[in-house]
Formats: C-alpha cells, structure tokens, sequence
C-alpha cells in the first residue's frame, strides 16, 4: 500500500519543475520562500495571466477546453493548477472521454526534462482525481508557438514519482540543498541570492579568523 | 551578490509619497516634486512626519521594497515589509543560539572582534594620513591595546567578558577620537558618546548616520530571514532591534566614524548647521542632513573587495553580504561567522 499524504502536507506542484532544474533553486524558493523577478520570470507570469481564467470554457467540435484547473495528488503529496485541459467526447464513441493537459511556457522547449516533469506530474494528478488514464499532453512554448505532445511513459512517470518523493524528503528536514555551481547558475533568477560560490568556502573561516589575529600581532 | 538598488531617503517633512501604475510619486503640497519606478529602488526612509498612501505601501511590499518611518531624529518608528523572508526552522535555529549564553558569546566576540579591528584600522589610517599635524603617540597606544582586545576575543570567554572587553575598548576608542577631528575644534570635539538626546555636533551627527546604518542592517537580516529583533549580544527588549545592532557594530567604524569625521575634516558640514534646544540636546538642521544622506549615498556606491568574499561589491552592499554569511553560520554551511575586518 503507497503511502497517501494528508492535505496539509502537499507541495506545491509547480515546484517540480524548480526541483528537476536544480534542488536548490526549489530550496530557495519553496523552502526559504525567497524569490527574485527578472524578465523571464515576469513574462512567464503575464502569459500565464492570460492563460489563467477559471471561469472561461470554450468548446471546439467536439472539444470542451477549460482553464486553471485545480489539481491535486495524494500519492505524489502534491497540488497545483493546470493551465489548460482538453476534454473530448465523441458521442459515437459509446461515451468514451479523452482527456489531455497543455501547459503554457514562455520561452522555447529546453535541454533537460524539467517540463515535461511538471505536465506528468499534473497528468498523474488528474489521473488520481479522476480514477482515469492520460496517456499524453502537451507543452506549448510562447517563442516556438508550437505545441509538443509528451508522452507519459513509465520512465517519465517513474522521474516524477522520484523527484516528488526527494522533494518531500529535504522538505520535512527543512533544509536548503547545497549549491552545486556549474553553467547553468547563470541562467537561473536566483543566481544573486543562492551565490554558489560561497557553498566552497565553509572550511576558510579559521583561516580568515587567523589572518586577522596575525595582523593584530604585528604592532 | 545581489544587485544594489536605490534607497530613497526623504527628509521633507510635507511630502506624501503615493503610488501611481508602478511608479512611486513624491508630492508636496499637491505638486509632484519626484517620480521614480519602483524597481529601482529597494528601500524608502522617510523622516519626520509624513504621508504615504496604502496603494502605496501595497505596492511596495508587494516588490519587496521596504519603507521605514523615522522620526526627524533618526528614531525608528515602524517598517512596512511583506510576508518574512526565510523559513521559520533557520529563526528557530537563531532563537535557540541566542537562548545559549556560551553560543551567544561566540557570536558576540565575532562581532565585536569586527567592531575593535576596524576601530584600530580608524586609528592606524588616521596615523599615517595625518600622523605630522597631530600628537599620536595616545592613539598608537590605543591603537595596540585595541590590536590585544581582539586577540583576548579569540579566546572562549563568558558574554559578560565580552562586553566588558568592548565596553573597555569603546570608552578607549572614543578617548582620543577628539584627536582625529583636525578642524572646527570648537564646534566639533569628542568628550565621550551620548546619544539621547546627543550634546554635542559631533554627537548628533554620529548619531544620525548610525540610525542610517541601523536601517541598512535591519533590512538586510529580514532579507535573509533572520530575526532582527533577536540579538547575541544585544539581549532582547522589547522594541530594540538587537541582531541589527549586533550586526551594525562591525560596520560603525568602517562605514560611519570615517565619514563623520571625513565630512569635518573636508569642511563639508560647519557648526552652523547644528542647533542645540534649550535642554542642551542637539539635532541636525535639514540641509545639514541632506549634505549628510548625499555623502551617504555616495560611499555606498563605492566599491570594496570583500576580505572573506574576496570578490568587489559596493560598499553598500556589505550589510548585505555579512548578513548572508551569517545566515549560512547559522544553517551550519559555514563553520564560524567571519566578521567584515577591514585593513
């Protein structure tokens, strides 16, 4: 039997993606609650202003679309909103329904997975409340505006399983991972307030401390 | 190291600050005198009182920017900040430190060892810039004993002892302070430090830059999620600010004695600019203060190699910097607290 977290337990689902990027941002951000704006992040913000509108639902065809839905999974212990759900139905089709998630990202599909993660963590969360199956989903990125299908294959489903479970962990510990300075550090809105240089230096306070106290013995 | 940002000092006491889109609009008397965005500052300190309105402060701590209220003398009255940066288990581990009079005297010796080696760095730069025009021979005995008091803080020593070794060495320092004032002697003169009400010019004016500085160090410990009313060797009472005091103490000789008494020496402030009230208190006269906050400003854009950092920021930016340190020694990422030691 999987262990289910109480309600008051949960992680904000959004930090996944912070958390697959690099644990100390997630850290930083979810755990100290420090966070910095720059352009990126503010443009993120205003396409999501304009994604998110819980009371708007347009149907196309046969497909019903709906905005920020909330969004919650015990097993993963997370909660959150989906942008976008796609929800179809064929009245032929014996009333068989079709559902799938898009996300809307600012800027263009990226090197590593930490998008995809975010979008099966929100599919294994509807998944969950739904007692459903969601086999894929897309990712919408606001400089290709172009739509990519991700399918939600046991690896990526395993990965999210893995980071929740991780995240939960330093969570309940409460403390901010180590930095790990390396190129992407400059990319990352938090660069000023993690300073991973520093996370070098923890055995040169003794030696600072001596400098100092030779200097007072030279008079 | 995080950016610096504009800090807006306000001394007019008609002015009302307002907020319009995302600008910050200074009116006075219904007349719009100053507009500036509102990301390109990250504090407002207003003096005497005054206005600001709600959306104002809505907007303020909604970016992160911090106004404080000060009463025309530089007395704290209220800050306006957003939710407290930080989680609560990094406060807790700073309230348990403080609970401990061993850990607290570790910490207190830190900062005390900052204060007295930057005293004697004072003391030795005074010497060697104007060791012709004046008697030293007091000052470089001072200056020695100051050098031994931070060797006796290397030790592992009782609270007490540590006040009683920054007691001793403050009332040292301020003995021959007189000496490193070189001009308007009869105006400025250092007889011992008094601050409530501050006596004497010289007082009044040291006074005012720390209330300065004490905004900075409050500022940059909520920054980093660290109490500010919690102190190590300040000990708690209600309504003081003991970990800003306690964080201010390293940078009182660095950042304010050297420009108090530069600003005498360089006859940038004159004795005309002080009044002293019927009960013999002083206070400053507001073009006094704003040459003050100008020259404020100015040394803060400078710019510093850090001594632990080894890297340069901006002068302003070491409250900043000295408070992330702290918060690492706290979480237990660094060993010991390095206090900022200038040379």
């Amino acid at each position: 039997m999987e262990k289910l977290y109480e309600e008051d337990d949960l992680l904000a689902l959004s930090g996944i993606q912070h958390f697959a990027f690099c644990e100390r941002q997630w850290g930083l951000i979810h755990v100290e609650s420090q966070w910095v704006e720059n352009v990126k992040t503010v443009e993120g913000k205003n396409m999501h202003k304009r994604v998110d509108d819980p009371y708007f639902t347009e149907t196309r065809g046969d497909v019903k679309i709906v905005r920020s839905v909330p969004l919650m999974s015990k097993t993963l212990g997370l909660y959150g909103v989906a942008d976008v759900i796609e929800i179809q139905q064929h009245d032929d089709n014996f009333g068989i329904v079709n559902y799938s998630i898009v996300e809307y990202k600012r800027g263009k599909p990226k090197a590593d997975d930490r998008d995809q993660v975010q979008l099966c963590a929100q599919a294994l969360c509807l998944e969950e409340m739904l007692a459903i199956t969601i086999n894929y989903g897309y990712l919408f990125y606001g400089e290709t505006k172009h739509r990519y299908r991700v399918e939600f294959n046991n690896c990526l489903r395993t990965r999210v399983q893995e980071l929740a479970q991780r995240m939960h962990l330093l969570f309940e510990k409460g403390q901010t991972p180590p930095a790990v300075y390396n190129k992407k550090c400059k990319n990352c809105s938090l660069f000023d307030i993690c300073v991973p240089e520093l996370s070098k230096v923890n055995k040169r306070t003794q030696k600072y401390l001596s400098r100092v106290f030779d200097d007072m013995r030279i008079e | 190291m995080r950016k610096m940002l504009n800090v807006l000092y306000i001394t007019n006491p008609e002015a009302y600050l307002a907020k319009d889109g995302e600008n910050l609009v200074v009116r006075v008397q219904d007349e719009e005198i100053f507009r500036t965005p509102i990301h390109y500052l990250e504090g407002i300190v207003t003096f005497g009182y005054m206005g600001a309105s709600p959306a104002l402060l809505g907007m303020c701590v909604e970016k992160g920017v911090t106004v404080s209220f000060l009463t025309a003398h530089g007395k704290h009255q209220a800050t306006v900040h957003g939710t407290p940066k930080g989680n609560v288990l990094l406060r807790r581990k700073q309230y348990r430190l403080a609970d401990s009079e061993s850990e607290s005297a570790k910490l207190a010796s830190m900062f005390i060892i900052g204060k007295i080696a930057n005293c004697r760095t004072v003391l030795r730069r005074f010497m060697s810039d104007y060791g012709d025009k004046v008697q030293i021979e007091e000052v470089d005995r001072v200056s020695k004993i100051m050098a031994r008091n931070v060797l006796r803080l290397g030790k592992e020593l009782l609270l007490d002892e540590v006040r009683g070794i920054e007691g001793e060495s403050a009332q040292m320092y301020f003995s021959v302070f007189d000496q490193l004032i070189i001009c308007h002697k009869d105006h400025f003169f250092m007889k011992g430090r008094n601050r409530r009400p501050p006596l004497d010019n010289m007082n009044a004016l040291l006074s005012f830059l720390y209330s300065l500085l004490l905004h900075e160090t409050r500022s940059a410990l909520e920054t980093v999620g660290l109490d500010p009313y919690v102190g190590f060797l300040h000990r708690d009472r209600p309504g003081r600010t003991g970990l800003a005091l306690d964080l201010m103490e390293e940078f009182r000789p660095y950042l304010v004695d050297r420009l108090a008494l530069s600003l005498i020496n360089r006859r940038q402030v004159t004795g005309d600019g002080f009044l002293k009230k019927e009960s013999g208190g002083v206070i400053m006269k507001e073009n006094v203060r704003k040459i003050v906050i100008e020259a404020w400003q100015k040394r803060k854009r400078e710019e510093i190699t850090h001594p632990f950092l080894e890297k340069k920021i901006y002068v302003g930016l070491l409250p900043y910097a000295q408070a992330l340190l702290l918060a690492r020694h706290l979480r237990g990422d660094l060993d010991r607290y390095p206090p900022f030691v200038w040379k």
